[in-house]
């Protein structure tokens, strides 16, 4: 087992190494070393948030949605700009509305006339779904930047500043974030393990011909999925839009889900969790700590390693496990 | 328990129906009916177009002509869920169970159909909701008890043996409470005492709830003992239905299994 598997251990103990050694080494001080990797756990959590919308929809409807980021851009413009005449919250409700309205189109207009299409029409699909919707957003919306404000303060509070050295400074409304992302995962697990339409949609995940054979209709479940794919793209976005506002980039942004995914596996729940995790941990620590020794040893400008870090290490997942941490095998038949 | 069975009117009918795949023909003008609480099988070599009739009945594929009628009404285009709304479930050939979930899981998903509480209801679990989740997982239980799998209800479908498997897709079927019950196969794969289970099974199931069962069978010898009626295809066409003893007999039914030069 471990024989067959060294390059996945090889990989995983390298990035333990990599976590540890900076504190090991002494390189860092322990409450900035915290402060880190608490950064890296949040943005973690809204990693784990849009990949967990690519899963869920790849897993009910084998499609690999390409439009999950400029969902998230689409939620953000909405909110931002409806609560420049409400409250927040209530333009985030109305926002709900609105994809859910949107999730219910797609099924319409984009999948169920391609049903029974090749993998690759479906994925031009969401493609073109995707440009629409960063076009439509501005035309809609406008293609200013513009603010959310959760009315949290965003300015950093010291904490644990007796146990280390100079504290750990946080911003409270990365942590409120944080928890409301994670409470919002948790949640959905629990509702697909727990509720009868949850085991409908796993049931649809595993075998579509089956589910169908008993009762569930499919085009009733994509939109489900759909739209919970869209409700997690609105509470991305939201988080985003507070933190950097809501600009063009956040649909880059949303696009590290599909590091995440690859690294986590294309059909796993606990998979995008924990690969948004590790992909966030992972970016942060490597820009803060192997960014200045790379450009000590190289004599680089030095930077940007979070851009691109999350991708090699895809990569490297590529290689050594295409199916991911935690995704199914495949084996075909020849 | 009460006996229930006694044959009645047909419930499902089938008229000239005929379907192609491209230049392929499936079936040829097959007509037959179903009479409500009989178990009637469909045989005959591979290729027949049996599990294309199958399918027609279910709702996967849409004959091209003919005329099906169930419980009385004519039906126009229908699919696998609407069929099984309307009271048809069906076992696969090559198991379709839910793999990564449990036994009980997967019977429950036979239920959904029956549940009427809305998301945000079923979400929080509550009044309506759990009410009806505790009523459907009783039925549930009911059924495991019916088909002696009392110890695998939290395995994972996956982990179990074949000859389980095959029980547990019947109980899935079962959990819809059908009028009609269609089984692909049911014997296929299984060694002699896995398939007297499955026949003691599918005796009981028609026996005590008074389910209609059609069924598809490739081996003649298994059929013949359990069904009360018997419709032979082959190359498409009807070329047979009748009692099993009928059906033995028939020149046409030994030439199409033992094969004759034309």
């Amino acid at each position: 087992m471990l024989k067959k598997n060294w390059p996945v251990v090889a990989l995983i103990a390298l990035l333990v190494a990599g976590l540890v050694a900076p504190l090991a080494t002494g390189a860092s001080a322990v409450g900035f070393y915290v402060e880190v990797l608490l950064g890296g756990l949040m943005a973690g959590v809204l990693y784990s948030l849009v990949a967990l919308g690519f899963v869920l929809i790849f897993k009910a409807s084998g499609v690999f949605n390409f439009a999950q980021g400029a969902m998230v851009l689409f939620a953000a413009l909405a909110v931002a700009r409806m609560a420049e005449v409400m409250p927040w919250w209530l333009a985030a409700a109305l926002a709900v509305v609105i994809m859910v309205i949107l999730a219910w189109l797609i099924e319409r207009l984009v999948l169920r006339p391609l049903v029974n299409q090749e993998a690759i029409a479906l994925l031009m699909a969401t493609l073109g779904v995707t440009y629409f919707l960063d076009g439509f957003g501005q035309t809609v919306w406008g293609s200013d930047i513009y603010e959310i404000n959760l009315g949290i303060a965003k300015e950093p509070v010291m904490i644990l500043d007796r146990l280390f050295q100079g504290g750990i400074l946080v911003n409270k409304e990365d942590f409120v974030a944080a928890i409301a992302a994670a409470a919002l995962v948790a949640g959905l697990a629990l509702f697909f393990q727990k509720t009868p339409t949850g085991r409908a949609l796993r049931a649809v995940a595993d075998d579509h011909q089956a589910a169908q054979s008993i009762g569930i209709p499919l085009n009733r479940i994509w939109v489900i999925v759909w739209s919970v794919a869209g409700v997690v793209a609105l509470v991305a976005g939201v988080i985003w839009g507070a933190k950097l506002g809501v600009q063009f980039s956040i649909s880059q942004v949303a696009l590290k889900a599909l590091p995440v995914v690859i690294l986590g596996g294309f059909t796993s729940v606990p998979g995008a969790i924990i690969g948004g995790l590790i992909i966030g941990v992972g970016e942060k620590m490597a820009e803060v700590f192997l960014g200045p020794v790379l450009v000590k040893a190289f004599d680089l400008a030095g930077g940007g390693i979070e851009n691109w870090f999350a991708y090699m290490l895809a990569l490297l997942f590529l290689l050594v496990r295409p199916e991911g941490l935690f995704g199914e095998k495949h084996i075909d038949r020849v | 328990m009460q006996h229930a069975r006694k044959i009645g009117e047909p419930i499902l009918t089938v008229e000239g129906v005929s379907l192609a795949f491209g230049g392929v023909r499936a079936l040829q003008n097959v007509s037959f009916d179903v009479r409500e609480h009989e178990i009637r099988a469909i045989i005959g070599p591979n290729g027949a177009g049996k599990s294309s009739m199958l399918n027609v009945i279910n709702g996967v594929y849409h004959p091209q002509d003919g005329k099906i009628t169930f419980a009385g009404k004519v039906r126009q285009h229908v699919d696998p869920h609407e069929a099984a709304a309307r009271g048809i479930a069906r076992t696969f050939q090559s198991l379709a169970l839910f793999k990564g979930m449990s036994v009980l899981d997967n019977i429950m998903t036979g239920r959904n159909l029956k549940m009427r509480a809305n998301l945000l209801l079923q979400a929080l679990r509550i009044g309506p909701a759990l009410r009806e989740e505790i009523e459907h997982r009783a039925a549930v239980e009911r059924i495991i008890d019916f088909l002696e799998i009392q110890a695998y209800r939290k395995t994972p479908v996956g982990r179990l043996p074949y000859g389980l498997q095959k029980r547990v897709d019947l109980a899935r079927a079962l959990a819809l409470e059908p009028r009609v019950l269609l089984l692909d196969e049911p014997m296929a794969g299984m060694n002699v005492e896995e398939k007297q289970d499955m026949c003691r099974f599918i005796l009981d199931v028609n026996d005590q709830f008074g389910t209609t069962i059609v069924l598809i069978e490739h081996d003649m010898s298994v059929v013949m003992d359990i069904s009360d009626r018997v419709v032979v295809l082959d190359y498409g066409r009807k070329i047979a239905d009748g009692t099993p003893d009928a059906v033995r007999n028939d020149q046409a039914v030994i030439d199409a299994y033992l094969g004759v030069s034309h």
